[in-house]
């Protein structure tokens, strides 16, 4: 019997593992916005929603190949975030950040119900059943596995555009000093509207992922949503480290949640999880104590 | 007595006068539900016009509808008990997550996440202990045979609008209290700047526990109040992060920064719900809220004042002039 129940323990532990890679793409999306503009996409998932539904119509609708519509959703979404970033963001780019995180708030809004009004509240999937792997006992679904594996490719490029070229390498300088990179004669305009297009192309990314494991609906980004905002905060906001390692914190806390009792149980244990640290690291996981 | 003082004791009697007067159901329902949710927008704003942005309130507001609902329908608690207790529960929830909110300095987006983490929690916790309060299907509180004054049920709109209209007026009264009071001064320098409002000798987490405490007890009380009036309450209703943006949304669109403004707030986003609703039937599924964000977006960059608070600012310009 314990034998039985550790195989289970061990599954979940890795599917924990697994849903932590969608997670941490979602919060490096976010953290990367956060760090250079300095301003919190409240409606994040919304924007993963959409491409989700990017992704059904390019692939049930017009019958377009899996791998051929993923790369027309990233640069979908991608507009849409450099989109969102000129229409809402940098009216308010000067008025205090908590507009622009309400303003985000209304866009939240204005995309779930453009989604209720243009594709109705119907839930809706691809039709792509992807195999189930076996492996000692234990069942993981293909679409799972290549979810983290695409995750992990994801950002590892994000690292080495990063690291590697200018844009990169002024977009981690903005994050650290925004007043003074703008004197260096770095046009911060086009610097923030990369990122937002970059984020936007995560969110994107991540849309591809998940709609494989979710059903598509107006209000799906609800189910992963607060979560990420969880993650972004417990690890500290723009640290994008702390975000990664928040990001499989929480993955495993509701898988494991899961595990033993209702999926919900595990998202309240997770918010337990998240309040109590709240307590002990107010300033996110990987903080100095100042 | 000048004009401009005896005006609220003439609106006031007439609001009270006109159940008397008009009773058509349906414009009486309109009113009590403005009432209600304009109460529930002024508790928002009581921590809003400081700074303190809160996406919790759904979760405040969940609490004292399911806590009040679920207290009179398992153990046969009377409202009047049910109320307080849920009352008390919503201002202990705040106070754990506010506490280390503000003794560890979260302010700003970290607030705004934090407390919408808090929402999510309740409305997880509603769906999840779905064999008691009946997930995210609803739940009805058990009905006494015609109005019962200890079960807090009555069947006439008059009573229910006397009752909403009373509770707005101490909404009313609360948010004057606060601001004739020193706290107010404090909760401005703090949101002006907190390390100078410590120095100055203003106990920060205090203040700002104080007014989150009243804001929350307020909430949970016009939750409880939907529930009793509506007989049926939702998770997606009463709690969660789209409940607690419509707060936000409306206080925005009113003014945030002026006694009535939530209420204004309350009146047009009513309105145009029940306006897209009459217009377009089941076809407005989505329009009103989709109008709702476009319009919340274009207030916070054309007019981050709210109506009243702008029509206000005009006024007072004018008159200088």
């Amino acid at each position: 019997m314990t034998e039985i129940f550790d195989i289970y323990l061990l599954e979940a532990m890795v599917n924990g593992i697994l849903l932590g890679g969608v997670l941490a793409l979602l919060a490096l999306g976010l953290n990367l916005i956060f760090g250079v503009i300095d301003v919190t996409w409240i409606c994040y998932a919304e924007l993963v929603m959409i491409g989700m539904y990017g992704m059904y119509y390019m692939v049930q609708v017009f019958g377009l190949p899996y791998y051929v519509a993923a790369p027309f959703t990233i640069l979908l979404v991608a507009g849409l975030g450099a989109l969102l970033h000129l229409l809402v963001i940098a009216p308010l780019l000067t008025a205090p950040p908590i507009n622009q995180l309400l303003a985000t708030g209304g866009v939240l809004f204005v995309l779930q119900s453009f989604a209720t009004v243009a594709f109705g509240i119907d839930f809706r999937n691809l039709g792509i059943r992807m195999p189930v792997l076996k492996f000692a006992e234990m069942h993981f679904s293909y679409s799972r596995l290549l979810a983290f594996a695409a995750a992990l490719i994801g950002m590892t490029l994000v690292y080495y555009f990063m690291k590697k070229t200018y844009v990169g390498t002024a977009i981690r300088a903005i994050s650290q000093d925004r007043q003074i990179m703008a004197l260096m004669g770095v046009d911060t305009r086009r610097i923030y509207l990369i990122t937002s297009a970059l984020g936007g192309a995560l969110a994107g990314l991540a849309s591809c992922l998940l709609v494989l494991q979710y059903d598509i609906h107006p209000f799906v980004g609800l189910s992963f949503g607060p979560i990420t905002f969880l993650i972004v905060v417990l690890g500290g906001l723009g640290n994008f480290v702390g975000g990664f390692v928040a990001a499989f914190v929480f993955a495993e806390i509701i898988s494991l949640g899961g595990l033993f009792s209702d999926l919900e149980w595990g998202y309240v244990l997770a918010f337990a999880f998240f309040i109590v640290m709240m307590f002990i690291r107010p300033a996110g996981l990987l903080a100095r104590r100042s | 007595m000048t004009a401009k003082q005896s005006l609220p004791w003439i609106a006031g009697a007439a609001l009270i006068a006109l159940p008397f007067v008009y009773r058509e159901p349906y414009h009486l329902h309109i009113l009590i539900l403005i009432l209600i949710w304009s109460f529930a927008y002024t508790s928002w704003s009581m921590m809003g016009r400081f700074g303190l942005v809160s996406l919790g309130h759904g979760g405040f507001m969940g609490v004292g509808a399911y806590v009040t609902a679920l207290l009179w329908n398992h153990l046969g608690v009377s409202p009047w008990i049910g109320i307080p207790i849920a009352m008390v529960a919503a201002a202990i929830l705040a106070m754990i997550v506010a506490y280390p909110c503000f003794r560890f300095r979260i302010t700003g987006h970290y607030f705004v996440l934090v407390t919408l983490a808090l929402s999510g929690i309740v409305l997880q916790v509603i769906t999840a202990t779905r064999d008691y309060t009946g997930g995210s299907l609803g739940y009805t509180p058990d009905r006494t045979k015609g109005s019962q004054l200890w079960a807090l049920q009555f069947d006439d709109k008059v009573t229910w609008y006397l009752i909403a209209l009373g509770v707005w007026a101490v909404g009313l009264a609360i948010w004057k209290w606060v601001d004739r009071s020193m706290d107010r001064y404090a909760l401005e320098a703090i949101s002006e700047d907190e390390d100078a409002a410590a120095a100055a000798g203003v106990n920060v987490t205090w203040e700002k526990l104080k007014i989150t405490v009243i804001s929350a007890l307020m909430t949970a009380l016009a939750g409880a109040l939907y529930c009793q009036y509506q007989m049926f309450i939702s998770p997606d209703t009463v709690s969660g992060i789209s409940v607690s943006l419509q707060m936000v949304f409306a206080v925005i669109v009113g003014g945030l920064y002026v006694s009535l403004g939530p209420t204004v707030g309350a009146v047009i986003t009513i309105l145009l719900a029940e306006g897209l609703r009459i217009g377009f039937g089941t076809k407005a599924v989505g329009w009103d809220n989709l109008v709702y964000g476009v319009l919340l977006v274009v207030f916070i960059i054309f007019l981050p004042k709210g109506i009243l608070g702008s029509i206000l600012d005009r006024l007072k310009t004018a008159r200088k002039a």
